[in-house]
């Protein structure tokens, strides 16, 4: 039995390329099919429904076929995803929502400073593959906290390990769950609500019955369809206006279009000095530290994340696990270096056709947009023509044509809209949709089963009843993702407003919380038990506090622990006058009063809250080091361990009951 | 005892050579993470010919990233020789 399963098991590796290359040719297949539909007359919604569907039902299909009632398969896929496979489901794994549907946009508005983003979120998996990934691979880990506990003796460490992990990964989940909701409501014309429940049930076919086996295999169909419908405009865009199918290579020309183009909207007073911010000059948005701070944080957070680190603990073996991560970067830049192109095309596209056109000849596609809140002209949202127009005539001295001051675009509409901006059909904007729905589901499914699993296997499991059997450590994890599931996708439905940014506190925290005890664990057998969770605490205090009080309680951050307000980058000036906010009667009101008008804009030493990770990870380093110091030395034993860690050959450290 | 301490030597002497391969891409993930952009106002002045890009504004949008990712081929191809020569690689 246990060889028959094993031998079909093999045969499963060995037909993978055969089974996905035929399933990326019946996608490619049902786009055309799609598009022919599109030219016999099938309306728009229809065929948006189609994608969305079809795309669904594949994921459910491969969530369901690869259930599993064994654990190592449910934790760790059974450690038999090859290299190239394991690289691709990291990179579904890795972009979410905000990659797919915001990055060019946050790109399009802040020019060269929004390249931060971009070289933080690829330059991560260096320090994943070198510092940490393939150790804790040879480890034999299920989870991130398991490693914390082996090492550094015990529960305590094992608790801390998953605070840090449900910390930083549940509003990251709770995002994925809110940009579903987005896509579905905008492309099915779902009501918001009931589109983030619908997301939901995708997301429990996927991950539930099969953990992560099921999230690997349908991870890597989601990574075909996200690269296939990011890639697909922006080549059609190409090749139209340069004549040439590789926009990473045009947009070169793009960019110096857009600057000339600046220059001349300068000259025509169409934009003010003060308010053109020039695409490719540096250090406008964000001062040069805090633009170097986000890239540290967003690298450093990327190699502590819990779950992307545990997707290298599915590889066959240490080896294919630091070939995986290189195979995880490539697959992940080329979404990450089309972007850019994608940026400088929809502005090219938005200064050449939209600024200086005339306020009552816009094109009928911004209004649907408008609509929904998300393009603003003349300071109103561009419902109708007759409503900027009337918007705009009450601006005294407007000359009828639209500035660049005149025109607000929301971020995640560049992405979706580009399809729309430059008239290409329908099936390409129903194919972005697919798009951006792969992305949000294939990362909330990793995040979901990072917690779940943090919860069943450390806390149930390895806290609560050690004693377990095998079938009630799966329901109980299964019951769990469940859960955490649907709290995530209750929290979405109520629309947080400070969603987004959270995403980005995720790294601060992991950075903060998880780096240096994962890399000082490995790289200094010196590091003790009390160091460790000494430090834990004290880096990931430190970040915390730092978010909470700049962005929660800004008054008693000015009036206790001395903070000031931030500068603008661009003329040095502070951003809230922070004498007149102290003197006002509210100024300590603080949680519930989100409209504070110093969130945000106080802390140390100029440093974006964001960017906390900067002052925790220090720290954790600093403690670490010298309470080890002070400390005894960690038993031969232990040393031995780390020893074992470091050499590829051999068993895993931790070996798991597995049945 | 021969055995375990020439075992200790092997592991001393392999992982001197993991860490120097360590702080050696470190050292080249920082340059291209973070030093080669703080000279992004200069490189702007250069244009790469046919592409049209500025370099600086080029390094920081794909020429880094295509670093990162040749490197970690690299990495993973040069550790994996350590590992060989000192016989702790697993089995093919």
């Amino acid at each position: 039995m246990a060889t028959q399963s094993s031998a079909s098991s093999s045969d499963f590796i060995k037909n993978l390329g055969k089974m996905y290359g035929t399933y990326t040719g019946g996608f490619i297949g049902f786009i055309i099919l799609l598009a022919i539909l599109e030219q016999i007359g099938v309306p728009n919604k229809i065929l948006g429904y189609l994608f969305v569907f079809f795309t669904l039902a594949v994921y459910a299909i491969i969530g369901v076929m690869t259930r599993t009632a064994e654990v190592s398969e449910y934790y760790v896929a059974g450690r038999r995803v090859p290299a190239f496979y394991n690289g691709m489901a990291t990179g579904a794994d890795w972009m979410s929502a905000a990659s797919f549907v915001g990055m060019a946009g946050t790109l399009f508005l802040l020019g060269y400073d929004g390249i931060a983003w971009v070289l933080g979120w690829t330059g991560g998996f260096v320090l994943v593959s070198i510092l940490i990934g393939p150790y804790l691979r040879k480890f034999g880990a299920y989870t991130v906290p398991d490693f914390l506990s082996f090492r550094y003796g015990g529960n305590f460490a094992r608790a801390l390990g998953v605070i840090v992990l449900v910390a930083c990964s549940f509003t990251y989940v709770t995002a994925q769950i809110y940009g579903t909701g987005i896509i579905a409501s905008r492309f099915l014309g779902m009501q918001f609500e009931v589109a983030v429940f619908a997301g939901l049930v995708g997301i429990l076919l996927c991950a539930m019955l099969g953990g992560m086996r099921a999230v690997t295999w349908t991870q890597i169909a989601q990574y075909v369809v996200l690269i296939i419908a990011y890639l697909t405009p922006i080549v059609i865009l190409s090749t139209k206006k340069y004549g040439f199918p590789i926009p990473e290579l045009t947009y070169g020309q793009a960019i110096a279009d857009i600057t000339a183009r600046e220059q001349q909207m300068l000259a025509t007073g169409l934009a003010t000095v003060a308010g053109l911010k020039p695409h490719i000059s540096p250090f406008i948005n964000y001062s040069p530290l805090n633009f170097f701070a986000i890239i540290m944080c967003m690298m450093v957070g990327t190699a502590s994340l819990p779950h992307i680190l545990m997707r290298y603990f599915t590889t066959p073996s240490v080896r294919e696990a630091r070939q995986s991560v290189a195979w995880s970067l490539l697959f992940i830049f080329l979404l990450y270096f089309s972007a850019p192109a994608y940026a400088a095309f929809s502005k090219l596209e938005v200064y050449t056709n939209i600024i200086g056109a005339n306020v009552s000849a816009l094109k009928p596609w911004i209004f649907n947009w408008g609509e929904l809140g998300l393009i603003q002209i003349c300071g109103k949202n561009a419902g109708s023509i007759d409503a900027i127009v009337a918007a705009c005539k009450a601006i005294a001295g407007h000359p009828g044509v639209v500035r660049l001051q005149d025109f607000v675009i929301n971020t995640d509409v560049i992405v979706l809209s580009t399809p729309e901006i430059a008239g290409l059909p329908y099936v390409i904007s129903g194919l972005v949709a697919a798009g951006g729905l792969a992305a949000a589901l294939s990362t909330a499914d990793g995040l979901l089963l990072a917690i779940a699993n943090a919860l069943s296997h450390d806390v149930y499991y390895k806290m609560i009843d050690p004693n377990a059997p095998t079938m009630r450590r799966l329901t109980v994890a299964r019951g769990l993702l469940v859960v955490v599931a649907v709290i995530a996708a209750a929290t979405a439905a109520t629309k947080p407003g400070d969603i987004l940014a959270m995403v980005g506190w995720a790294f601060s925290l992991a950075m903060a919380g998880n780096f240096p005890a994962l890399v000082m664990g490995v790289w200094w057998k010196r590091t003790t038990a009390t160091g460790a969770v000494c430090g834990i605490i004290a880096g990931f205090g430190l970040c915390l506090f730092y978010l909470v009080t700049s962005r929660y309680f800004p008054g008693a951050g000015v009036k206790y622990f001395g903070m000031t307000s931030l500068l603008n980058p661009l003329t040095g000036a502070p951003l809230a006058d922070v004498a007149k906010a102290m003197a006002l009667p509210n100024a300590m009101e603080s949680f519930p009063t989100l409209a504070h008008p110093l969130a945000n804009k106080v802390g140390w030493f100029d440093l974006n809250n964001i960017a906390c990770g900067l002052l925790g990870t220090p720290l954790g380093f600093a403690v670490i080091y010298i309470v080890s110091k002070l400390g005894k030395e960690p038993s031969k034993e232990m040393q031995a361990y780390v020893d074992d860690i470091r050499k590829p050959r051999g068993r895993t450290v931790l070996e798991e009951k597995t049945t | 005892m021969a055995d375990s301490t020439s075992m200790k030597e092997k592991e001393e002497a392999h992982w001197r050579k993991t860490s120097r391969l360590m702080f050696a891409h470190l050292g080249v993930w920082f340059f291209f993470g973070f030093i080669i952009h703080m000279f992004v106002n200069p490189l702007n002045k250069i244009t790469i010919p046919i592409l049209n890009f500025p370099l600086g504004f080029y390094m920081a949008a794909q020429g880094s990233l295509i670093v990162f990712v040749v490197m970690l081929f690299m990495f993973a191809k040069q550790q994996d020789k350590i590992d060989r020569e000192f016989g702790f690689a697993e089995e093919d």
